[in-house]
């Protein structure tokens, strides 16, 4: 988090893109956005952009990767050359590496692995405009996309990041607040079960800051769980009407 | 790629209704308590070679973290600092889980959650590693090296990263009239080190959260969670690992555990390096009483 001489809270407590403190950006979100795939979402927070699909369960190989008693993850969060200001090289780099390790061990708490004994499900990540929440956004588009796939899951994931910015709380960052900020705090959470399956800190944070910066997470993940359910019950409720016309 | 691991040896379900038996009765498998830290004993100065090293043992995991200190380009966005590297490797000596080859995830992980806890708090000194601002500066080299393997790296990684930057001398290099590089005899003096940081992991297993786990209680662990923080209690640092869940109520008892458990870490370093101090002074008074011709041999 370099310096900025950019003022990102105005004396209004109003964000350099307009939005107050404990406010996410626009969000939208669809399903079963590609035809190869068994589920996929595209899911953006602001300007961040990700797609995610879903393949599996399927065969894996080689075999030996794969458990007896259940189906292996397999997850790859990768950022597209243009996604960011300068261009990123597309071979994967430590920040990548380390993401997909934290998103897996995410999907691995909501997911019944057991149904699917031998096998693999996989889920690929790309990161298509990157402007701050890439994790949180691409966890929030990897449930969706395993819901669109109709693999059972204990609940849904989404997720937020909370930011320091000048020295307050802000929810949902975007990239000129991480990068100016003094910290970046991603959450991901099953919110009808309450529990959280991400959580990383990046930055420093008193500890009376982090349980307010808790509770602003939870705050928006339950706004951003309630537009994930829309979406499916949305592609559903399309379905039923296709089939209504054929009939 | 990050794939759901499969060579994690098994350990029996038995086992674990084993250790959470023990822990209901407030015990472990290796007779500790709940909150109970195994011995630490560190050795800095382990490597002569290197500008700064510690060997940490934490129970049977061992660490070592050597400090190289190289001229090189600093990072465009701040031209009048020197640059901090930290890497790990997980050498295949240290557990018959790994393999030869570049770092893998778990490798990462471990260097990104030290590399982060001293970033953005600035905890390093950059400022004393600049040789031509915006063209030359010092990059130091903080490489951690897990020889054995035992449970908790992260916590054993980050003692040795604190002691060995502690211990860190910067190398008297110095520009050329001819914008050369040179490396001078002896140290322009030692890293300053402006914030003590250590990170504490804390593991839930059923209902319990235990501090600096064991290899075998990782594995039966639900989740785990690595707080920094520095020496005044500010988290500097989290990072939530495992393929479990935490509740907020978890999160809330594990930070407060673990910065009881970063206390004793940083206790027992304070009193490591003066009595280590305290010996090496002692032998450079006797050193200086020995004769110059011995020294000059030297």
């Amino acid at each position: 988090m370099g310096k900025s001489n950019i003022k990102l809270i105005d004396e209004n407590g109003i964000r350099i893109d307009g939005r107050k403190p404990d406010q996410i950006r626009p969000v939208s979100m669809s399903v079963g956005v590609l035809k190869n795939a068994q589920g996929s979402a595209l899911v953006s927070f602001g300007k961040t952009t990700v797609l995610a699909a879903v393949y599996g369960p399927r065969e894996a190989l080689p075999r030996h990767m794969t458990l007896p008693d259940r189906a292996i993850l397999r997850v790859r969060y990768h950022m597209a050359p243009f996604s960011t200001t300068e261009r990123k090289s597309p071979a994967p780099t430590r920040r990548e590496v380390e993401l997909s390790k934290v998103i897996r061990e995410s999907l691995e708490a909501s997911v019944f692995t057991e149904l699917y004994p031998r096998t693999t499900i996989d889920i690929f990540i790309e990161v298509l405009q990157a402007d701050g929440g890439t994790r949180t956004t691409s966890l929030t588009a990897a449930s969706l996309a395993l819901a669109d796939a109709g693999i059972p899951m204990r609940d849904l994931i989404a997720g937020v990041a909370v930011g320091k910015v000048e020295g307050m709380l802000v929810l949902d960052i975007n990239e000129a607040e991480d990068s100016g900020g003094q910290a970046d705090m991603p959450v991901g959470m099953m919110p009808n079960l309450g529990k959280i399956v991400l959580l990383q800190l990046n930055g420093s944070l008193s500890r009376e800051e982090f349980k307010e910066a808790m509770k602003m997470a939870i705050k928006a993940i339950k706004e951003i769980y309630l537009i994930q359910k829309q979406t499916l019950r949305e592609k559903y409720a399309k379905i039923t009407e296709e089939e209504r016309e054929v009939e | 790629m990050s794939v759901t691991p499969s060579v994690y040896p098994l350990v029996p379900k038995i086992q674990k209704e084993t250790i959470v038996s023990l822990l209901e009765v407030g015990k472990r498998a290796d007779g500790r308590g709940l909150e109970d830290i195994r011995k630490i004993s560190i050795v800095p100065d382990y490597i002569g070679k290197s500008d700064g090293s510690a060997l940490v043992y934490l129970g049977d995991t061992l660490v070592l973290v050597g400090v190289k200190i190289e001229p090189g380009s600093p990072y465009p966005d701040t031209p009048d600092e020197g640059v901090l590297m930290i890497n790990a490797e997980f050498v295949p000596l240290a557990s018959p889980l790994f393999e030869p080859g570049p770092p893998d995830e778990n490798a990462y992980e471990l260097a990104r959650i030290i590399d982060r806890s001293y970033r953005e708090i600035k905890a390093i000194e950059l400022k004393d590693l600049v040789i031509i601002p915006g063209q030359k500066v010092l990059v130091l080299w903080n490489d951690i090296y897990v020889l054995n393997h035992s449970g908790n790296l992260i916590d054993a990684s980050a003692m040795a990263t604190l002691v060995a930057l502690m211990r860190t001398k910067i190398p008297n290099y110095e520009a050329s009239e001819g914008g050369f590089i040179v490396k001078k005899e002896g140290y322009k003096g030692g890293l300053k080190v402006k914030k003590k940081v250590i990170t504490a992991t804390v593991a839930k297993i059923g209902n319990y959260y235990i501090a600096d786990p064991t290899e075998e209680e990782e594995y039966v662990s639900d989740a785990r969670l690595s707080v920094s923080f520095t020496e005044d209690g500010v988290i500097a640092g989290m990072q939530k690992m495992g393929p479990g869940s935490l509740e907020e109520k978890d999160i809330d008892a594990m930070v407060e555990l673990s910065w009881k458990v970063a206390q004793r870490y940083l206790t027992e370093i304070d009193s490591i390096l003066k009595s280590f101090e305290q010996k090496s002074e002692g032998r450079k008074l006797e050193e200086s009483g020995s004769s110059p011709q011995e020294k000059k041999e030297d």
